[in-house]
């Protein structure tokens, strides 16, 4: 009989190795081969994860075709109809995998509080990342817009739209935060995803330790332009970078106002645009909600509705703080009336999925790359405010 | 203008645009639709059916027949979710560099948004329900449900939510924010159109009928058992669809509660989930994820539970370890509460929040595991009928333990951070519901077919089905899996990377391959009931069962039990069969039951009717469908007719017809 479930089990080695195949085959993608430590980090804690959990995935499987076939009926296996209790399988079936448990739980308890994203790195892992504990961390402020990523450098004064540009070595510290859609932001190679998310700041420490041309790209989806919301990440030494800085502060045209209320707009597929000069507080007013003119920050907000209520700040009194009623900030928002209040004429229209943004002009399939290809659309490409040619459009 | 003024008052927002008349395909699809509806309804008329089905199929509180039309409920929509896989696969098969694809994003996110939504709440919440519903009373020795009119409501909420959708796809449009509806998609400034409202009031009236399932199976499992079933005699699927539903009815009221507040926003211009003005977007993802996560567990548990029974059954064993079992459901039941944060550990929680919401989701892991390894040895010893049902067992551990080991994966916050929202993870969940949840559906419904219609599935063609659902699996979700892994993320509707396309050809290949497994599954039905008189089986116990839903005749008549049974043991039938049991063969007396009723088609007729105006903003009628539908709900309160007993005579002759077919008893 042990000899017979040797050999079923020895014909099973194949299926247990599916797994293992699997992720050798995708060894070489970004997930598996990462161009920055927190990314490596991540990796090995999935390596190591299923080599534990296959230590009792590959005995079960086997079993599970061991049992099936030797306990099939009428070939002679012992059939014992009464066999439903024995007190030392229950404590092996519950207590194996418990332990296994028990060590991922570690894992997981340590790993979670090391590879925080708000937490700045301070493993020694490589010699550039020596380096980066020297230096005080880059910034960079992310903006998820629809449907493109601007970068803020505000110790550089630049910006960009999807681009990424990093120096290889350092600590790179990014702010996070989005003006409408949830998105996560989420360069593969470099480390994981983290949600962008509007009014909300997110945080994320990195560092890439070769030089990688790559790509990053949102992984939550944010609606219509999502699937080409993509950016280039580039690390490059010190001197390209300072090149590169010089560049973009060159390229002349600066992300004034105007110019990111018109940036603001939905739009696909836009192309990289360079900025050389950016206001200080664009980032903390675009967290705020508050870079339109003449609408409030949400801290001045509250600190309104604070007074408003004649609330002081350690006041434990139910309601203490809250607007009374209608005295509340007088505000305005992006936020338009709800369905009822809106008379017959405001109703509009639900159109079927069908109906084309142009009549006029059939969308089609035919001819990839061809402008008209965009009737597929319901946003219209929009008029990018830096002069750069829309090549990648 | 005045007159489109009185235009818009009468029809709202419903105009020409609404209707898919530039599309072809819509078109055709349409008319195909409406002329098969018409050839129904016509054939119905000439066979004067109507009253038939009005008397013995709508308006009945029959927990069989209810089980019955929720099973067919399932299927139907199971064929318009795979239509949306297909057209899914074949985008993202194609759709590489230069190529868009056939679908533009604004399509193609409705056609991932509806397939979610269907698959889990108009596929398999319906299907569980309905195998519940069948199964269960039977298994308990009852009669019917606690709450007969309740059941039938329930079931035609349910009916009225997925008629909803299917409107979606020929007025209109549905939602292009994912199967939970994400804000900000979903909100009012960024979807305008119908898609959210059609999801919202779909959803609404559906969870309904799930939530009130719910509390009536929770409450005839408490109340209604054979007398001598103690809890702990209980048969493991009522256990499993017990902790199920008692979940159900704690977490329904969360997604209700949230999609109101969705509602209000869109209606009424509040700010709960809104970006301005102090609305909170991740305010919605906590609520829904407080439902979504045991919804898992609603619909697995009951499964886990059929697994057990069929194991049980065909290796002609007792369970083992009956009392771990129960425990180990017990508390899945309870942790599952207690993780719905892994869903958005990439949201920027704390580590220690997000660790302990990591640890507890592998916690999980360990009951679940207990179970597989109860299964596993009640096989040990076993003698082991490989007749279908017990084949999709199988295919079940061998499928699972793989989803398992890959959501342990996902449940360590750092690995989340690359695999969250990638392929992987999609991977991941359609091998717990595919190779969980549908594999054990399917084992159901081969398994307890017989029971329902009194003949056997067609064997040929459930291998059919077998094989392409198991092959077709692993075909479609493997290469997922690795795309997942190279850092792919979903949702997708173009990729610039021509390396992955042989990946996405091979994962359509095997969605081909799943087709034919479905095609299998509807041929396997019409050739039984072609073949039903070879198929038929008059003993009522056709497996050689274990539990009570044996002892009775297939069909089982109205009453299910001439007398009502009493239970000694675990497994109470093969304890009678062990005992020398005897059908009793006089002394029957009138039985009680409750009375049909079509109240639950007309209140559901109303909210469906209310639905609809609410989507297309026709207050007017809005406000009368709500209207007659309180109305009717009192109305229905003064209706005292409610029960009638079935007559002694029409017991003996029908037990006494039984006893003609059954083979002489020594």
């Amino acid at each position: 009989m042990l000899q017979h479930m040797f050999r079923s089990a020895s014909r099973l080695k194949v299926l247990a190795a599916v797994p293992l195949l699997l992720l050798a085959t995708a060894c070489d993608r970004v997930v598996f081969d990462p161009a920055g430590d927190v990314a490596r980090q991540q990796r090995d804690i999935i390596y190591i994860s299923t080599g534990l959990m296959l230590l009792i995935i590959v005995p079960v499987m086997v079993l599970i075709v061991v049992f099936a076939w030797r306990y099939r009926r009428g070939k002679g296996g012992t059939y014992d109809p009464n066999f439903d209790h024995s007190t030392a399988l229950e404590l092996v079936i519950w207590s194996v995998p418990l332990l296994i448990i028990i060590v991922l739980g570690a894992l997981t308890w340590s790993s979670t509080h090391l590879l925080d994203p708000f937490r700045p790195l301070n493993q020694v892992a490589t010699d550039q990342e020596a380096k980066a504990q020297v230096e005080a961390p880059l910034r960079v402020q992310v903006v998820s817009m629809d449907w493109k990523w601007l970068f803020i450098y505000p110790e550089q004064g630049i910006a960009t739209v999807n681009e990424l540009v990093l120096p290889v070595g350092r600590q790179v510290r990014f702010d996070i935060t989005s003006t409408n859609m949830m998105n996560t932001f989420y360069a593969p190679t470099m480390a994981g995803m983290i949600y962008a998310m509007p009014g909300m700041q997110s945080t994320l420490h990195a560092v890439l330790d070769r030089p990688v041309e790559s790509q990053g790209y949102s992984g939550n989806y944010s609606g219509h332009g999502f699937s080409h919301m993509r950016f280039k990440l580039r690390g490059v030494d010190d001197a390209q970078f300072g090149q590169w800085v010089a560049a973009a502060r060159g390229s002349g045209k600066a992300l004034d106002l105007a110019t990111y209320m018109e940036l603001v707009k939905p739009s696909e597929r836009v192309p990289v645009m360079h900025f050389a000069a950016v206001g200080p507080d664009l980032f903390r007013r675009i967290l705020e909600r508050c870079v339109e003119p003449g609408k409030p920050c949400m801290s001045e907000i509250m600190a309104h509705d604070r007074q408003a209520g004649g609330g002081h700040p350690h006041e434990m009194r139910p309601g203490a703080g809250m607007p009374q009623g209608r005295d509340s900030a007088p505000l305005h928002g992006d936020k338009p009336e709800g369905a009822i209040f809106k008379s017959p004429e405001e109703r509009g229209s639900g159109p079927n999925v069908t109906k084309p943004a142009n009549p006029s002009r059939a969308p089609g399939v035919t001819r990839p790359g061809d402008q008209k290809n965009r009737d597929m659309s319901a946003v219209m490409p929009m008029a990018h405010p830096s002069a750069q040619p829309a090549a990648n459009a | 203008m005045p007159e489109s003024s009185i235009f818009k008052t009468i029809f709202g927002r419903l105009t020409w645009e609404s209707f898919p008349v530039h599309e072809p395909i819509l078109l055709v699809t349409f008319l195909v639709v409406a002329l098969l509806g018409i050839g129904i309804v016509a054939a119905v008329t000439k066979y004067r059916l109507w009253g038939w089905l009005w008397r013995e199929w709508f308006t009945t509180v029959d927990h069989k027949k209810i089980g019955i039309m929720y099973i067919i409920l399932g299927i139907i929509m199971l064929l318009r979710g795979f239509a949306d896989a297909l057209m899914m696969r074949a985008q993202q098969a194609v759709a590489f560099g230069a190529s868009e694809g056939y679908l533009p994003p604004h399509h193609f996110d409705q056609v991932f948004t509806a397939h979610g939504t269907i698959m889990i709440f108009f596929v398999a919440i319906p299907l569980v329900s309905g195998i519940i519903n069948f199964v269960m009373p039977l298994q308990i020795g009852a009669r019917d449900v606690a709450f007969p009119f309740l059941n039938s409501l329930s079931l035609w909420l349910t009916v009225a939510g997925a008629l909803l959708v299917m409107v979606s796809l020929f007025v209109g449009e549905f939602s292009t924010a994912g199967w939970l509806n994400y804000v900000p998609v979903a909100n009012l400034q960024n979807s305008p159109g119908t898609g959210p409202d059609y999801y919202l009031w779909a959803l609404q009236i559906a969870g309904l009928g799930t939530t009130l399932s719910a509390i009536n199976m929770v409450t005839t499992i408490i109340k209604m058992r054979a007398p001598g079933m103690t809890m702990m005699k209980m048969p493991v699927f009522t256990w499993t669809a017990l902790c199920s539903q008692v979940l159900a009815v704690a977490i329904f009221p969360a997604l209700t509660g949230a999609f109101a507040l969705l509602m209000l926003d869109r209606y009424i211009g509040t700010n709960f989930f809104t970006n301005d003005l102090g609305g909170n977007p991740m305010m919605y993802w906590n609520l829904v994820w407080i439902w979504g996560h045991p919804e898992v567990y609603v619909l697995v548990l009951p499964v886990f539970g059929i697994y057990s029974e069929i194991t049980s059954t065909f290796t002609g064993k007792r369970l083992f370890g009956y009392s771990s079992m129960v425990y180990a459901t017990v508390v899945i039941t309870i942790l599952s509460y207690l993780v719905w944060l892994h869903h958005f550990f990439t949201m920027g929680s704390g580590a220690s929040v997000n660790s302990f919401f990591g640890i507890a989701t592998m916690v999980i892991s360990i009951p679940t595991g207990a179970k597989i390894f109860n299964w596993l040895f009640t096989m040990y010893r076993g003698s082991i009928r490989f007749e279908l049902p017990m084949m999709w067992v199988v295919a079940f551990m061998l499928t699972f333990v793989v989803g398992g080991m890959t959501g342990v994966m996902l449940a360590i916050p750092p690995a989340d951070f690359v695999l969250h929202n990638s392929l992987f993870l999609v991977a991941h969940f359609h091998n717990v519901i595919i190779g969980g949840v549908v594999f054990g559906l399917f084992a159901g419904m081969q398994y307890w077919f017989p029971k329902a219609f009194g003949f056997r599935l067609d064997d040929f063609w459930g291998k059919i089905a077998f094989w392409g659902w198991v092959i077709g699996y692993w075909v479609a979700w493997t290469p997922i899996y690795i795309v997942g892994l190279m850092g792919t993320t979903r949702r997708v509707n173009h990729f610039d990377d021509p390396t992955l396309q042989p990946w996405f050809v091979v994962a359509a290949i095997g969605a081909v391959i799943i087709g034919i497994g479905i095609l299998g599954f509807v041929m396997q039905i019409a050739v039984s009931i072609k073949n039903r008189d070879k198929l038929r089986d008059v003993t009522g116990d056709p497996w050689d069962g274990r539990t009570l839903e044996w002892s009775t005749s297939s069909p089982p008549p109205a009453y299910n039990f001439a007398f009502t049974p009493r239970v000694h043991d675990l497994d109470a039938w093969y304890d009678m069969k062990q005992r020398g049991y005897r059908r009793p063969q006089g002394g029957y007396r009138p039985i009680h039951m409750p009375r049909n009723t079509g109240t639950g088609v007309i209140l559901s007729g109303l909210a469906l009717v209310l639905g609809f105006a609410m989507v297309w903003y026709i207050w007017w009628l809005a406000a009368l469908a709500f209207v007659a539908l309180i109305a009717t709900a009192i109305g229905h309160t003064f209706n005292y007719n409610r029960d009638y007993f079935i007559p002694a005579g029409d017991v003996e002759r029908q037990e006494g017809e039984r006893d003609r077919l059954l083979p002489a008893e020594a």
